[in-house]
């Protein structure tokens, strides 16, 4: 096992059952994730993208196996206790964003530091450092109506990354923008890869996305191709 | 903890104008429930405070052992004769007991608001009736002549009923009457009879010589014991004695206990249908809002501050229903003037009288609807599927 390895998994297995039917999404599936990098995982649709990616942010549990997080266990936690650990070190990034849409840009990125022992006025700095990041300060007060899919996920990005956890997780961060839009999110996850060193894990259908990750993972029938990516 | 509750909650009630007409109609459901117990409440409480607010220590009545009421009772005028030798009984100038032996029947007047028939007492009384009613006065007219179908019309009587103008024939039952005088005893149950000659009533309804209770002034408050001892020891007569307050308290009791019985499972009843109703909007609340919990949950909010989330906007609408039912009722009935069949069968005019505390009960009741409303809901907001955020 690689030594500083953000993430380990090993024999990871996730099956569900319809009826009398058992389903295999991969079995044995062990990978390595170490701390800043920037993945891309790619793969026909039901491939089970979005069933790893809920494995490693502690959101579902595999069927058998282990998901160690900086060494320790994280699929045999307590509902609670994985609550804080998502808390602490994940940050979610989805597809249609998933802004609470009666609060406030500032208000929704806020949400993650109500579970810290900031103080308000703490809370404000952060906030107004992680909307600065994204390029959308002057926005703070726009409810997610207001805003456009490239703002409103810009907005998302602020909330995955205001806590400052090691891991960003990106199911189709790109999936509902137009190109021009895509293009500014994927450079503002590239920005927190390189300057911060955020590790990001990315899911994505479209190539051209994939391009701003480091390496680029393909799944398919339950197994990893990898390729370097070129960029 | 504090902080992250405080979040969901705000979040949950902003989202309310989302459900404008399922948050209203659960409101409105509650504010009902909260009405129709109060005004039960405000009934029974007024009731009880118009009964038992009456009543003199230093007068007693004296009914046949163990009757309730006075229709129960049967009194013979040689009773009456043994009852006023009793000792403790205050005397006049001539050093006569003072002491009233009556009966009453019941019959038919026509509410003049309603236009429909109720029940209204006809009490024969002796001549010294008005000295065993404190505050009586005449207040129109003059008082009955013996023997003669001549009535006295309590205060009440005339302004509720049909018929009953001063110097006006009227008719009750197979009988006329005419309408000689106007009497007041200051808003008791008295205001709202018919008082004429005992005799008279006696020989009209085929009483013979039968009375119901007597009346008697006592020396003092404290001489009831000694009238009692009399009364208990003399063989010849099987009667209970009470002062005048303890009996109107025993006749409020049944009566507004009837009320509660009345007014409280109706309540409930209704309060359940209110709880299906609160249970339905908090339930579309949470469905309407599975991605967002489930996302909040993802970013590491507890499932309890979803459960609780849900509650607070379960208890404040179940609250505002509370409160808007209490105030409303408040308004509508606070001394509003109603009669109601008393447990003699007479109609007795009171007041409604919504009491802080009947208040607080019934928004106790609407917080018990909202919090019963809310658990299953907030159950549920619980224990949403955290893959819930990828849509749906
Ligand atoms: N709760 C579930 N019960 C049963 N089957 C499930 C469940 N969740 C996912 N699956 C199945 O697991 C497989 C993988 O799903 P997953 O969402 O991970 O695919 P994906 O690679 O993300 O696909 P897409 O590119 O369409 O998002 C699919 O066949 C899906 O139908
Ligand atoms: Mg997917």
């Amino acid at each position: 096992m690689t030594a500083n390895a953000l993430y380990e998994l090993s024999n990871l297995s996730k099956r569900y059952t319809r009826g009398r039917e058992e389903i295999t999404i991969f079995s044995d599936l062990d990978m390595a994730i170490p701390h800043g990098d920037f993945i891309a995982i790619m793969g026909p649709s039901g491939s089970g993208k979005t069933t790893l990616l809920n494995l490693l942010g502690g959101i579902d549990a595999p069927s058998s196996g282990e998901v160690r997080f900086e060494g320790a266990r994280i699929d045999n936690l307590s509902q609670a206790k994985l609550s804080k650990w998502r808390a602490a070190n994940a940050g979610f990034i989805f597809q249609f964003y998933n802004l609470m849409p009666t609060l406030t840009a500032a208000q929704n990125v806020e949400l993650p530091l109500l579970l810290t022992k900031l103080s308000g006025k703490e809370r404000r700095k952060r906030i107004a450092t992680a909307l600065e990041i994204v390029g959308i300060a002057d926005r703070a007060g726009h409810r997610p109506r207001q805003l456009s899919g490239g703002q409103q996920q810009r907005v998302a990005i602020a909330r995955a990354i205001v806590a400052d956890p090691k891991v960003l997780l990106a199911d189709e961060p790109t999936g509902d923008l137009d190109r021009a839009s895509a293009d500014e999110t994927l450079k503002t996850l590239q920005l927190l890869n390189s300057e911060m060193g955020k590790t990001i894990v990315m899911v994505t259908h479209d190539p051209a996305a994939a391009k701003y990750a480091k390496r680029e993972l393909h799944l398919d029938k339950g197994r990893f191709v990898e390729k370097e990516a070129l960029a | 903890m504090f902080k992250q509750t405080l979040a969901v909650t705000a979040i949950n009630l902003k989202s309310i104008p989302q459900r404008p007409g399922m948050s209203a109609a659960t409101v409105l459901s509650i504010a009902l429930v909260v009405g129709v117990l109060l005004g039960f409440l405000a009934m029974a409480n007024g009731f009880r405070a118009t009964v038992q607010g009456t009543g003199a220590d230093d007068i007693a009545v004296v009914m046949r052992a163990g009757s309730q009421a006075e229709l129960n009772s049967n009194l013979m005028r040689e009773d009456e004769r043994l009852i006023a030798e009793a000792p403790g009984i205050a005397r006049d100038a001539d050093g006569e007991p003072i002491v009233s032996a009556e009966l009453y029947v019941v019959t038919d007047g026509m509410r003049s608001a309603s236009q429909t028939p109720a029940n209204l007492p006809l009490r024969g009384v002796g001549p010294r009736a008005p000295e065993l009613r404190d505050g009586f006065t005449i207040t129109q007219g003059r008082m009955f002549e013996p023997g003669a179908a001549e009535l006295l019309v309590g205060e009440n009587v005339l302004a509720e009923y049909e018929g009953f103008a001063l110097g006006e024939p009227i008719r009750l039952g197979s009988n006329t009457w005419t309408v000689v005088g106007v009497f007041s005893t200051g808003g008791t149950v008295f205001d709202s009879e018919l008082w004429t000659d005992a005799p008279v009533v006696q020989s009209l309804y085929q009483r013979g010589n039968s009375f119901q209770s007597v009346r008697l002034r006592l020396a003092s408050p404290e001489a009831i014991e000694e009238t009692r001892a009399y009364l208990d020891a003399e063989p010849r007569l099987n009667v209970d004695v009470q002062s005048e307050r303890a009996f109107f308290a025993s006749q409020a009791g049944g009566t507004v206990t009837l009320i509660e019985y009345v007014g409280w499972p109706l309540a409930i009843l209704m309060a359940i249908g209110a709880l299906a109703g609160a249970w339905n909007t908090m339930y579309s609340s949470v469905d309407a809002r599975v991605r967002e919990i489930a996302t909040l949950r993802a970013l590491g909010f507890s499932g309890f501050s979803a459960f609780l989330g849900t509650m607070v906007e379960s208890l404040l609408l179940a609250l505002l229903g509370g409160i808007i039912g209490a105030v409303v009722t408040w308004l509508l009935f606070d001394g509003l003037t109603a009669s109601t069949l008393g447990s003699s069968f007479t109609q007795i005019v009171f007041a409604f009288a919504v009491t802080p505390g009947a208040m607080i009960a019934g928004v106790i009741l609407a917080l018990i609807v909202g919090l019963l409303g809310g658990l299953i809901p907030a159950m549920r907001a619980a224990r949403v599927p955290l893959l819930s955020v990828h849509g749906g």
